[in-house]
């Protein structure tokens, strides 16, 4: 029988996390996801399936904590809001250097700087550009509903462990906040088979001693170990992307929206739509790696596309990069924490694209 | 006789660790790491818990302390180690979790980590390196450099007015519940070496028993920062260091130990 519960996006999180089997969470407050560990304190996770839960000092000691619970081999996550984030960014930059697979959970907030509380989507140049130093990149998921950020906690440790990297469930303030039905799924038991090439366990006589580090004197060899994470890349690129279609098949205009935004264009599709404009969706589930092939493949047939984001416009340099020159592309957004209606998405776009 | 009749298995009294890897030091002549490396590594030999015992690497000199010891091993970001261990020992909580860090590392970048890991009660061993200098990055002024002591960003001597105090961080911790062993050592002499290596088998037999976090601190010397030949520097330790960084005992079994 369906398990359905009314739930926050915060909260699908933090039962995500207990039943995907996580061993270790370590965060710090930070609104507007603090209730991702109020949830997982109240529901004591450790009577359930032993998995931890520890309040850090501060957001870099908990992605710090992250880094050492990953390098056991153990399902291990951490989740905060835009500034909180930024403080992680060199633990994230040690854990993708070391190759340590483990979960990184953003509910985003206007900025910058201290913002706002309000969601927002501008950490999205953060999140798939780099974030920290050095050449890597995360997986980036951008759930657009309370069930996604529950399921994406499980798709989520799953590519974590395939490509050994951080994966980045990159959610806002709205979805975060927002009570939707959830479906939830079985149990999934936690690990107990750890990779013995590299998790430390302990040296036994039967191996040599693993040692986890992103350090290299060596340039040449730093420059080979910088070789081997870009081949995973290049696979994730061939192989990860993730995305959906809404309403394309006819459509002469495109919105390419993810998260929240992407909701908010549904609507705004359906109105375009009721006034005869045809508009479609694609929505981006994937940020890293961007479906660069899917949008390319529908821009001959638009006469336009506009990229909505609650930011001053950072996805649409990716829009613009699959879709080339051939084709108009446009931002609307809004910033600091303000979401707008649908009815002021279409208006806008009208603006641009009709009433000349 | 000739030394082939000496060197017999019956003849034997000193081996060195197997648990120090074959991988010549990368620390300067004189320098204290090598000798803390190895009472280390043997206390781990001589429990028997090579198996079950996971070390944490600093940022400093001995960043690459996973090079000469034989167990597993994670290099932590630079102040970080405590906290890495934390989500290791929450992890593994029936194995042995050590960090390994340097007074810049553990006493200025890392201070929060440090007290917090503490604060909890971590069921972890620190190893607390303190030469009063950043020895890795050539010399600059520490969180535990002396008052007057001259380093390349002190050159004129370590003002306390503008510089503030060289911080104890072993009495601080000592003041905090989580805290069950805490003692001040030195490896610069055969003595202080064994009481040095007792120490940290104490360390860990506090882990071994769940007690609760446990602090070596060993007072060392960093000749090439000190811009001093090994023996002087060694010297100048016990006429300038001791005195302000005492040796011995700081908090046993949970207790504060009250000197003098």
């Amino acid at each position: 029988m369906k398990e359905l519960r009314l739930m926050k996006g915060n909260e699908a999180v933090a039962e995500g996390a207990i039943r995907a089997g996580t061993d270790g969470y370590f965060g710090y407050p930070i609104t507007p996801q603090s209730e991702v560990m109020e949830y997982l304190m109240a529901e004591q996770p450790e009577k359930r399936t032993g998995m931890v839960v520890l309040q850090a000092e501060s957001e870099v000691a908990s992605i710090n904590m992250v880094y050492g619970a990953a390098s056991t081999g153990k399902r291990v996550m951490t989740s905060s809001s835009s500034p909180g984030i930024s403080l992680m960014q060199e633990g994230i930059s040690y854990c993708a250097g070391a190759e340590l697979p483990c979960l990184v959970v953003n509910v985003v907030r206007g900025g910058p700087g201290l913002g706002t509380i309000q969601p927002s989507q501008a950490d999205y140049f953060q999140s798939v550009k780099g974030g920290g130093h050095g050449d890597y990149r995360l997986i980036v998921l951008a759930p657009a509903s309370v069930q996604e950020m529950f399921d994406f906690v499980f798709l989520g440790y799953d590519l974590a462990f395939k490509y050994r990297n951080p994966i980045l469930i990159l959610s806002d303030g709205l979805i975060g906040q927002m009570m939707e039905k959830v479906e939830l799924c079985e149990q999934r038991p936690r690990n107990t088979v750890f990779d013995p090439s590299w998790t430390l366990t302990g040296k036994t006589p039967d191996r040599e001693r693993n040692i986890i580090t992103s350090l290299d004197l060596d340039a040449s060899q730093q420059e080979k170990h910088n070789q081997h994470l870009q081949e995973k890349y290049r696979k994730a690129e061939a192989e990860e992307v993730r995305y959906e279609e809404l309403q394309t098949e006819d459509a002469d205009y495109l919105f390419v929206a993810y998260g929240s935004s992407a909701r908010i264009c549904q609507k705004a599709i359906q109105l375009g739509r009721e006034k005869g404009i045809k508009i479609g969706l694609l929505r981006p589930i994937t940020l890293w790696p961007f479906p660069k092939k899917p949008l390319a493949a529908i821009a001959p047939r638009l006469k336009g596309i506009l990229s909505v984001e609650q930011s001053a416009g950072q996805m649409i340099e990716d829009v613009k990069l699959s879709v080339g020159c051939g084709i108009r592309v446009e931002h609307y957004g809004r910033m600091g924490g303000m979401i707008p209606s649908p009815e002021e998405v279409l208006e806008n776009f009208e603006k641009l694209f009709i009433k000349k | 006789m000739d030394i082939k009749d000496i060197i017999k298995p019956e003849n034997l009294v000193y081996q060195k660790t197997k648990l120090m890897t074959d991988k010549p030091l990368s620390y300067c002549p004189g320098c204290g790491h090598g000798t803390a490396h190895r009472i280390l590594m043997e206390v781990i030999e001589e429990m028997d818990i090579q198996s079950e015992t996971i070390g944490v690497a600093p940022v400093g000199c001995s960043v690459l302390a996973y090079d000469f010891m034989n167990v597993d091993m994670v290099g932590a970001a630079h102040g970080r180690a405590p906290a890495v261990a934390t989500g290791i020992k929450r992890c593994w909580p029936e194995k042995f979790v050590y960090t390994y860090q340097g007074d810049g590392d553990l006493a200025a970048i890392g201070t929060a980590e440090t007290i917090h890991a503490a604060n909890r009660g971590e069921n972890i061993t620190v190893i607390f390196i303190n030469n009063g200098i950043y020895g890795m990055t050539g010399g600059q002024m520490a969180p535990t450099t002396l008052e007057g002591m001259k380093t390349s960003t002190s050159p004129y001597g370590r003002d306390l007015h503008s510089m503030g105090n060289p911080l104890k961080m072993s009495e601080l911790l000592a003041q905090l519940p989580g805290v069950h062993y805490v003692t001040r050592q030195s490896v610069h002499s055969p003595r202080n070496v064994r009481r040095a290596k007792k120490a940290i088998r104490a360390a860990f037999e506090v882990q071994k028993a769940n007690k609760g976090f446990s602090l070596v601190e060993i007072v060392s010397n960093c000749n090439s920062g000190w811009k001093l030949e090994p023996v002087p520097a060694n010297e100048w330790m016990e006429e300038n260091m001791f005195p302000y960084y005492p040796l011995g005992d700081i908090k046993v079994d949970g207790k504060l130990i009250v000197n003098q």
